[in-house]
């Protein structure tokens, strides 16, 4: 046996190289779902996506819902505050964007937005503010009827997040 | 291990003698068998047939589900791969006919959406004893695996070599066949007691809920009793299991790996230790 | 350690290193260097074995932790939800269960190899009494964690053992409630569960450790129980443990992989998936099957003795049951080390392993007739075997010769395998 192996030391070489190779393979194929276990489980992706039935929303109405641990805020805007966001010059923005971009085509009334302030992350109240949208109350931050930061220390416009209208009273986000 | 396998047998040897002895001390044996199922999910390439657990979810749906909650049970279960395998579409139709509790709402009810559990039948757990002769009916969730038929010594060994874990199946499968019209000579019973042959005294609260013809399957099973306690029993297996097929599936494969990992670790130790007298 | 250095640092960093923190030449010697007997047998790779499962149960369940729900409201959902939710989750679950499973067979086998080749005699006291501490300390971390999915089986379980100190007399329904928090096993006493199951883990390991070291000073047994007397009689641990000890630790993974894909639940009681119920005990409650030999013990004694009432005999018992094993390295008595050249040894010491294998079956059957018979007639061996046998056998029993050494032995045994 002993000089069998030494006349084929590439033989040998190359047996214990696959095996480290395999072992290699098994343990990370036991790391992955030790890792993966900390991503959302299945509970969590089954609510990654809502629907919400507008069809009870009045003009001037809003409602809070929540979606992903935030609040969304969904407004059925009245034609002057649609008006209002319109007329707004670009230039006069800090996070420029037009309102055109921040609804979806055909459905100009509605607003949806995500509810938490892109300064330090508090609750902007609706329908308050110098310009008559959302002011967040912790550190000063205004929103016009389009979501957009006019004044104060917030950087951003609120956020729009993903959504689709499934038929005109029924959105999907996320 | 010529002396190990002498062990061995020796042991066994003993524990039947023991088990013989138990056989006498338990007296006559009190009703039949229960009769153990082919089931299509049994055995380490077993699946489920998603026909048959549409079936048994309707019958659940239609039968069992008026007085029985199955808390862990999400509507989004039912479009899994490997098990009644619903399309999305077809879930969120089923959810939105049931009425799920929501505190965070005005109503304080909305209709279910794939995400929430099956509604729970009885407000309260008093409540379900109420209307049920003083007696909680058990939650499904998971009462496949709570229940077990029993096995004689030296019978259950080779359960570790089938990987038998069907018993709470076929539990209530013979559950579910096992009713008697009427009592056994000399056996009293209560008011709203029912006599069956598999439930642990005999004496069960729960009165025959399944008669041919109750349920209208849509394709060509049959509308018998029997086939309707098998399809709910594979139901409420998957219920309490529902991802057993990809888990048997993915076991076939790290066994494969292992045997392969092992044969090549045996042949390193082998030519490591060829130089040296051991 | 024991042996001398052969350490030779290769690059800067280790030679800087080793001059501060000797850690580098520490694994060398203990993991690569260190000299074995060439003659271990395969009973001798349960060590390693039962190293990897100890790693499994940690990681598995500092994972399963972050899922996992300590509340009597909550527990027996949050674990059913790591089964169908959490990624992976099913097969983690299922690790963790049936490694414990896996845990106690190993360190069965490992304890009973060094109850055969007395593993236990000097020099090796110490390391055998870090053994048995090792032991003490997994069935406490397993009790407590077999309560916290808050099944029936948990529940009852909890109850049943925390009694056991209600038996001590005067203060013992003190400490009882002081172990639950309450007069009854609740909420406090699931949260307890909790922490101290996940704190036990680390002081096994930390008792490994110091297991390890004991080992690393006398070195290992082996299947002649003759020390080494030469380097001839010995191979570096690295590769030729290592790779045999890997090896070892593949094979037992299949039956490993096979409970968890294909039986995650067989070892388990179907009553444990029954929720908690405090007011209705389950009609038959055994332990998880890794207790069943103590459990039998504890039920044996129906009897009172003297002033001991028949509860109190019972716990009595089966913490003697233990207790007696840091004992052994004085209790035998032989200057043979090896039960392989003990003609009579043997016998009586395959008639222990069957009758605690047979009290292990008695375990899981009812307290009653011919089983109880049977469970009080293995106790009774199960300690004579300790108490009478071990001490008093090399009074009568002629041993075997020894061979002058591991090589001779070696050589001796292939030279009668050429001849056959």
């Amino acid at each position: 046996m002993a000089t069998q192996s030494k006349s084929e030391p590439n033989r040998r070489d190359f047996l214990y190289f696959a095996t480290g190779a395999v072992g290699a393979v098994g343990a990370a194929a036991v790391a992955w779902p030790l890792v993966d276990q900390m991503n959302p489980d299945a509970s969590t992706l089954a609510l990654a996506s809502i629907e919400l039935d507008l069809s009870s929303i009045e003009v001037g109405q809003s409602v809070t819902v929540k979606w992903r641990g935030k609040p969304v805020f969904v407004r059925r805007r009245t034609a002057s505050e649609i008006e209002e966001a319109k007329a707004v010059p670009l230039e006069d923005l800090k996070d420029p964007q037009s309102d055109a971009e921040r609804v979806k085509e055909g459905h100009e009334e509605w607003l949806v937005m995500i509810g938490v302030c892109t300064h330090l992350g508090c609750i902007p109240v609706g329908e308050a503010g110098d310009y008559k949208g959302w002011f967040c109350p912790c550190h000063g931050s205004h929103y016009d009827t389009a979501g957009r930061i006019r004044k104060g220390p917030a950087p951003e416009n609120l956020i729009v997040p993903d959504y689709a209208f499934l038929s005109d009273t029924l959105i999907k986000i996320g | 291990m010529k002396r190990f396998s002498k062990i061995i047998s020796a042991v066994l040897l003993a524990a039947s003698t023991l088990s013989a002895g138990s056989a006498v001390a338990a007296g006559p044996s009190n009703g039949p068998d229960p009769v153990l199922q082919d089931w299509s999910f049994s055995g380490i390439f077993g699946k489920y047939d998603p026909a048959q657990l549409q079936r048994g979810f309707q019958v659940f749906q239609e039968v069992c589900s008026s007085c029985h909650s199955a808390d862990l049970f999400a509507f989004r279960m039912l479009s899994k791969k490997g098990g009644t395998e619903y399309t999305e579409d077809q879930v969120k139709a089923i959810a939105a006919e049931y009425t799920v509790i929501d505190l965070e709402i005005e109503d304080g009810e909305r209709p279910a959406i794939p995400a929430d559990t099956w509604p729970n039948p009885f407000p309260t757990p008093l409540d379900a004893a109420g209307a049920n002769n003083g007696v909680v009916p058990p939650d499904f969730s998971v009462l496949a695996k709570a229940r077990n038929v029993p096995q004689k010594f030296p019978n259950w060994i080779g359960n570790y070599f089938t990987a038998y874990q069907e018993g709470g199946a076929d539990y209530i499968y013979n559950l579910l066949v096992g009713y008697h019209e009427e009592p056994p000579h000399g056996v009293e019973l209560g008011d709203g007691q029912y006599y069956n042959d598999h439930f642990p005294g005999h004496k069960i609260s729960m009165g025959p809920p399944l008669s041919d013809e109750l349920v209208d399957y849509e394709g060509s099973a049959p509308e018998t009793v029997d086939q309707y306690a098998k399809d709910v029993s594979a139901f409420m297996m998957w219920l309490a299991e529902p991802d057993m097929t990809a888990r048997k599936e993915l076991g076939f494969r790290v066994l494969l790996f292992l045997f392969l990992l092992t044969g090549m670790m045996y042949l390193v130790k082998r030519r490591l230790w060829s130089n040296v007298d051991h | 350690m024991a042996h001398q250095s052969n350490y030779k640092p290769n690059s800067g960093f280790e030679k800087w290193m080793d001059e501060r923190l000797p850690i580098i030449r520490l694994g060398y010697d203990s993991f690569v260097d260190f000299p074995s007997p060439k003659n271990l047998n395969y009973w001798w790779t349960f060590g390693a074995i039962l190293a990897i499962f100890l790693v499994i149960q940690i990681v598995t369940g500092i994972v399963l932790a972050m899922s996992y729900t300590p509340h009597v409201d909550l527990a027996f959902n949050s674990v059913e939800h790591i089964r169908r939710d959490v990624n992976w989750g099913r097969y983690i679950q299922a690790a963790h269960a049936n490694g414990a499973s896996f845990f106690f067979f190993a360190v069965y086998v490992h304890i009973f190899r060094g109850l055969y080749y007395g593993s236990y005699k000097a020099p090796r006291e110490v390391l055998w009494i870090l053994g048995v501490t090792i032991f003490l300390l997994m069935m406490a971390t397993a009790f407590m964690g077999y309560v916290l999915p808050w099944g029936q089986m948990s529940f009852w379980a909890a109850t049943v053992i925390t009694n056991f100190f209600s038996a001590i007399p005067v203060v013992g329904d003190t400490i009882k409630t002081l172990l639950v928090g309450g007069f009854a096993v609740d909420n406090p006493t699931l949260n307890r569960f909790f922490s101290l199951h996940y704190l036990l883990p680390f002081m096994i390991a930390g008792v490994v450790g110091l297991h390890i070291w004991a080992l690393h000073v006398p070195g290992n047994n082996n299947p002649t129980g003759v020390e080494v007397k030469s380097k001839a009689d010995t191979v570096p641990f690295h590769p030729y443990l290592t790779m045999k000890d890997l090896f070892a630790v593949m094979v037992i993974m299949i039956p490993f992989a096979w409970f968890v894909f294909f039986a995650p639940d067989i070892l388990g009681h179907p009553d444990n998936y029954i929720p908690a119920n405090p007011l209705v005990t389950p009609p038959h409650i055994v332990p998880e099957w890794y207790f069943l030999p103590f459990y039998a013990i504890l039920r044996a004694i129906d009897f009172n003795v003297g002033p001991i009432d028949s509860k109190l005999g019972g716990v009595i018992m089966m913490f003697g049951s233990i207790v007696v094993w840091f004992f052994v390295p004085w209790l035998d008595r032989s200057k043979v080390r090896s039960g392989a050249f003990r003609p009579m040894f043997k016998w009586f010491y395959w008639v222990w392993v069957i009758s605690f294998i047979g009290l292990t079956y008695l375990g899981a059957q009812p307290a009653e007739g011919v089983y109880l018979f049977f469970a009080k007639l293995c106790t009774a061996y199960y300690f004579l075997y300790f108490l009478v046998i071990l001490p008093f056998l090399p009074r009568v029993e002629v041993t075997k010769p020894l061979p002058a050494s591991i090589s001779e032995s070696v050589l001796s045994k292939s030279a009668s395998q050429a001849a056959e």
